[in-house]
């Protein structure tokens, strides 16, 4: 299945992007409350929804549109939310609750400098361990971090299709630099488009919570005929709540490993001149595009830098981090936030390397000078 | 090294100063099939406020998209001329409004006094148009895009009935860059 547009060279946001590729992979409902730096996108939708059948409902706040995605989601609409970091936080408890429920849905978060109401029109990268831990308790979660209006557009696409697949919310991060940059972009004419597998049994004998071999259970829509229990509790395969310490167990095996058996069709980084680095830089979003500026600079004057980009931010790319971690004399890790992910590329090190964290969060992006002499210092 | 140039358009919000960004951006990107970025600072205010749009335009790549080397700064408040010059690179374009950002800054550029604001209220009618009148002296005194590019990227992104005033404003600003330069 495709959608198709007439090829043609625009210049256009990244929130925009994000609203053209939730249209190219076949949102049909938008629940939001607009917040800066994310409003553009639920400005697109609330017009070109409509148009197309689609629905579009500005709620009461963010903790009621979090939850009309859920509900469009179960009654068979591929749904997507927008927000920023104070709205994020609100979302939470009930992002949780689609963990635990396997409803598909995409949650976007432009994140601008935090915490609290932060910085409205500033770019951060701080919300990323919390896209991870956000809500509470051990849960599947799938998180993308593109880095231009062309990739924002091609992940909105890809947050769609592996939520569907998997049946997982799926959060995009872009952050203020990236949701309003514009850039040239040619809009795809078509794009690959994946639907939740439905249930073959009849309503009698729908299992809707079933332990299958993929672990992902087929997905009915209510107003089909298929009546069956949603709980944010602990459920058997039937989805009625349990207390029994062995149907526990296999619910929660089960939702760790339908990512965990996933994993290296989630995964997915962008490496840039990382075959024979001696120095790599990690780095995503608009830190990503410093980096790669800054890694190309050094390569200029002779300098081995590479730049490995997760594409996938969670799952964590650890397997790619630790296999150059052997190779090269250091790990630089720039980031918007004080260092959340710098920690993470440590971890997945596993002291094969030093890791050199370099947090910015005063607002400002980190820009390409700076990554450069975080380089050449590493290369002495 | 391959071409690329920086421009900064400052003033306050409500000026329209992203949608000339806009349009310089989509005058080098779509219709003189350049690369080009445009991106945008502004307050939590919905009007008033130091704003500002920057545009890059190269034949390369962009990675960072912030202007770190202007090649031109166009101030219409004196608060974007104090705060936003620091980036304006030796021999750099300074466009600063004659009436609203006359005291310029020591610097070693070539600037150029316009009343942008003023021309567009007295001479084409409508102040709200000085964003436009800027565009056409920046074109010219820039030369970064073609003049029909951004004649066709105005009429295509200006409201539908006020594209004779928009003309009226960038010829106005094109005639006024063509008398500077000359």
């Amino acid at each position: 299945m495709s959608t198709s547009t007439k090829p043609k060279v625009r210049v256009m946001s990244g929130n925009e992007a994000c609203a053209e590729g939730a249209l190219a992979a076949g949102i049909r409902f938008f629940g939001g409350y607009p917040i800066t730096p994310s409003s553009e996108i639920a400005e697109v939708l609330c017009y070109r929804l409509p148009a197309i059948g689609g629905r579009f409902i500005q709620m009461e706040d963010e903790i009621g549109a979090m939850g009309s995605i859920i509900g469009a989601s179960l009654a068979g609409a591929k749904s997507m939310t927008a927000t920023s970091g104070p709205g994020f936080s609100l979302k939470q408890e009930n992002i949780g609750y689609a963990c635990m429920t396997e409803v598909p849905c995409v949650i976007v978060n432009v994140m601008r400098g935090g915490p609290s109401t932060g910085l409205p029109t500033m770019a951060a990268q701080g919300d990323v361990m919390q896209a991870k831990w956000g809500t509470h308790g051990d849960h599947p979660i799938i998180t993308l971090t593109p880095n231009s209006v062309p990739e924002t557009y091609e992940l909105t696409v890809r947050a769609f299709n592996l939520s569907e697949k998997y049946r997982v919310p799926v959060i995009l991060l872009l952050d203020e630099i990236l949701g309003h940059t514009e850039e040239k972009f040619v809009i795809p004419e078509s794009v690959e488009i994946v639907d939740r597998i439905k249930p073959s049994d009849p309503p009698e004998t729908y299992l809707p919570y079933k332990h299958t071999e993929s672990g992902v259970p087929p997905m009915a829509s209510f107003g089909e005929g298929y009546r069956y229990h949603v709980t944010g509790l602990a459920h058997d395969e039937t989805g009625f709540p349990t207390n029994n310490p062995a149907e526990i167990g296999k619910l929660a095996e089960r939702l760790r490993r339908k990512l965990d058996d996933a994993r290296d069709d989630i995964v997915d980084v962008q490496r840039v001149e990382c075959d024979d680095a001696e120095v790599l830089v990690f780095a995503y979003g608009c830190t990503a595009r410093s980096a790669n500026q800054a890694v190309l600079e050094a390569r200029s004057r002779g300098l081995k830098a590479g730049l490995l980009r997760p594409r996938t931010m969670w799952p964590f790319p650890d397997r790619e981090i630790h296999a150059l971690a052997q190779q090269v004399k250091q790990i630089i890790v720039p980031e918007l936030a004080d260092g959340q992910i710098a920690h993470e590329v440590e971890w997945a090190a596993k002291g094969a390397c030093p890791v050199k964290g370099f947090g910015r969060i005063d607002g400002q992006p980190i820009r390409p000078v700076q990554i450069l002499e975080l380089i050449e210092e590493a290369s002495r | 090294m391959s071409f690329r140039y920086e421009m900064r358009l400052s003033g306050e919000g409500g000026q329209g100063l992203v949608l000339a960004g806009k349009i310089l951006a989509e005058a080098a990107a779509i219709y003189d099939d350049r690369n080009a970025t445009q991106s945008q600072s502004y307050g939590p205010e919905a009007r008033g406020g130091a704003s500002k749009s920057e545009v890059i335009i190269s034949d390369g790549e962009i990675d960072f998209p912030k202007a770190e080397n202007l090649d031109l700064l166009l101030a219409l408040t004196q608060e974007a001329l104090d705060k936003y010059n620091s980036d304006l690179k030796v021999g750099g374009l300074l466009l600063a409004d004659a009436e609203n950002a006359a005291r310029i800054p020591e610097g070693d550029w070539r600037v150029y006094k316009i009343p942008f604001i003023g021309t567009a209220r007295d001479k084409v009618g409508r102040a709200i148009v000085a964003n436009i009148v800027a565009l056409g002296v920046i074109v010219k005194l820039s030369g970064a895009v073609s003049e029909k590019a951004a004649e066709e990227a105005i009429l295509a992104r200006v409201p539908r009935g006020t594209e004779e005033l928009n003309m009226e404003a960038y010829r106005t600003g094109l005639a006024i860059g063509e008398e500077m330069a000359g």
